[in-house]
């Protein structure tokens, strides 16, 4: 048996988490597959998991656990651990799947792979899972049981609904006090307007090369192509742009149609940001940098010359 | 209030990495070494709230003796102490390593009101040892932080989800994981570089147990061969990216 944690937030399914069912089958074919959803709010979501393939679906509910907290969603995957011993505990490689799972590997004293790209169980269990954000694989050994691992996010397909419905049974976890005060208590709407950086569709990006007050040209640019602004971590940490335009490791990751790299070397841990989008530009005076190398297309050139004339050549192009 | 930062020396490479002979791991001769930027943020955090709030810092670090050179680097930059847990370059696990932290904690006899780790480190991303130290020390943790706040004996942290900013608070003493953006990093001063020399560094060697999550080789993913069309050098190649707009679909 299989177990795989679906996460929620107040009654809305994570979609990514259905990912990590499609790779739990890819895993064990034939090893029936057990569902926890931990949150009262998440008990509409609990009664439609069945759709995808789930034979029995648990419920974690507490009266006092109104909101999501890791350390509550760990210790109800440890109490199921204890009564349906599963072979293995499988989340999606999210913020909330890895942290979930490090708290059910801390409760249970067993060791955790997260970023997982396959796993075959056994004793030891095998897995291949991402180092520095995809930029080295690693084979490991998993020892002890279950074998808890997180998958990486977009490796699997997300799993299709069929026509099939589970058992969804209601439990009550002894969450302690330390699991409860872990949860969310309030959310505050992010100020920011337009399009996110994870759902824009094309990313003007700028690094080093643009300086501190070369941006308007790639805000001109990303508004005329309907997308929006990104950065590289030269550009946050010198306090040109907020945070929240970072690509990278340790910023967003993104995969738009069209990622425009401007006076970006393209670092590693930068690629791994932006590295799965359809199509990339690199704009960049060294024809030898590795932003190159992974670029559909590139001018070589300077940005600040080049990037006028091409928001002046699209503004033509779009007639306005 | 007493802080306690880890951090994790790693190799700093901005190309394809290249492997060892044996290849079991990354060939770290001709690298420079840091830390992970969630850790530097980490640092910042603490540097910070102990300029707001009095008290003092310590920071740790698992890692080779060169490590030391990581711990200056938060020295430099405002954090009072070091601990060194020396290893020989073998690959602890996240178990062992949050393992050696808390004997680490117990052995300082302090009792760190906050302790403060990366939401992952750079190379093994595990996202698990501040979460297991937390554990171990029964405290609560709350992970993922893109703000750090400490107030009346509440550490109050947040971070983007979706639309939103979640907000936690949980009573200190406490665990937080914290994310690159939870603060910008401030450079080390000249100053700043010549103090650190002179702050304690306290070294113990503690012996690595048998890794449950084992590494066995590593190696470097294909990159999907792209064949990288020059539109030009300089303003030449821009009718031709306007006609790779109009060709994807984006004018
Ligand atoms: C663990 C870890 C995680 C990290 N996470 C991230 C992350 O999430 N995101 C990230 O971006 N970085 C990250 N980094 C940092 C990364 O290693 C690089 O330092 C960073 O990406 C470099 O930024 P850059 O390309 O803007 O600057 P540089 O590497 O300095 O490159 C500047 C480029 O601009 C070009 N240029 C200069 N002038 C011009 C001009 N006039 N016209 C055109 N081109 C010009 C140069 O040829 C060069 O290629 C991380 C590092 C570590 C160690
Ligand atoms: N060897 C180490 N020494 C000190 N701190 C570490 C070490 N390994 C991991 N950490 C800390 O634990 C965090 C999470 O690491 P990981 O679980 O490996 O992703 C890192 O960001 C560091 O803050």
């Amino acid at each position: 048996m299989l177990l795989v944690i679906v996460d929620q937030d107040r009654g809305v399914l994570d979609e990514l988490s259905l990912q990590a069912i499609t790779f739990a089958n890819s895993v064990d074919p034939s090893a029936p597959l057990v569902g926890l959803v931990v949150g009262a709010s998440g008990r509409e979501v609990a009664d439609t998991l069945g759709r995808f393939g789930f034979t029995d679906v648990y419920l974690a509910t507490a009266p006092d656990l109104n909101d999501y907290s890791a350390a509550a969603c760990g210790r109800a995957a440890a109490e199921l651990v204890s009564t349906l011993a599963p072979t293995a505990v499988i989340a999606i490689g999210s913020q909330r799947g890895n942290e979930i799972l490090a708290h059910l590997g801390a409760i249970l004293g067993l060791p955790v792979a997260t970023e997982c790209t396959s796993l075959s169980l056994g004793s030891p269990t095998h897995v291949v899972r991402a180092r520095w954000a995809g930029n080295l694989m690693e084979s490991a050994e998993l020892h002890g049981s279950p074998a808890i691992c997180s998958v990486v996010s977009h490796l699997a397909p997300p799993a299709a609904a069929m026509n099939q419905t589970a058992l969804v049974t209601e439990f009550f976890p002894n969450f302690t006090d330390t699991d409860l005060a872990g949860q969310v208590r309030s959310r505050i709407a992010e100020s920011e307007g337009g399009t996110s950086l994870a759902d824009a569709k094309v990313i003007v990006s700028g690094g080093r090369g643009v300086g501190a007050e070369g941006f308007g040209p790639l805000e001109e640019l990303a508004h005329l192509l309907a997308g929006t602004v990104g950065c590289s971590r030269v550009v946050t940490s010198a306090g040109w742009r907020p945070h929240a335009e970072q690509v990278g490791q340790t910023g967003t990751k993104v995969a738009p149609d069209l990622y425009i790299a401007c006076g970006i070397s393209g670092a590693t841990q930068h690629l791994a940001g932006c590295r799965n989008s359809k199509t990339i530009v690199a704009i960049n005076t060294d024809p030898d940098s590795p932003i190159m190398a992974v670029a559909d297309y590139a001018i070589v050139g300077d940005l600040h010359q080049i990037l006028p004339a091409l928001v002046a050549a699209t503004r033509t192009a779009r007639g306005i | 209030m007493e802080i306690l930062v880890c951090i994790k020396r790693v190799p700093l490479s901005g190309a394809k990495f290249s492997l060892t002979a044996d290849g079991r791991d990354i060939d770290t001769s001709r690298l420079g070494f840091t830390v992970s930027p969630h850790e530097e943020c980490a640092v910042e955090v603490a540097v910070r709230l102990v300029e707001q709030h009095g008290g003092s810092t310590t920071v740790l670090s698992l890692g080779v003796e060169d490590a030391e050179e990581q711990i200056r680097d938060a020295l430099a930059v405002g954090i009072d102490e070091g601990i060194l847990l020396v290893t020989d370059g073998e690959e602890w696990d996240a178990q062992a390593t949050a393992g050696a932290i808390v004997d680490a904690i117990a052995e300082s006899g302090k009792s760190f009101d906050l302790i403060l780790f990366g939401n992952e480190s750079a190379d093994a991303s595990g996202n698990q040892v501040g979460i297991r130290v937390a554990h171990a020390l029964s405290r609560p943790t709350l992970s993922g932080l893109k703000g750090v706040q400490v107030s009346d004996g509440v550490l109050v942290g947040e971070r983007p989800a979706g639309s939103v900013r979640e907000v936690f608070e949980v009573s200190l003493p406490a665990v937080a994981t914290v994310k690159d953006g939870a603060a910008i990093p401030r450079y080390p001063s000249v100053p700043g570089r010549i103090r650190a020399k002179k702050k304690p560094v306290h070294r113990s060697t503690p012996t690595r147990p048998l890794s449950l999550l084992a590494k066995q080789s590593v190696s470097v993913p294909e990159s999907v061969g792209k064949q990288t069309k020059i539109l030009g050098s300089g303003p030449e190649g821009i009718s031709a990216l306007v006609d790779v707009f109009r060709s994807i679909g984006v004018i």
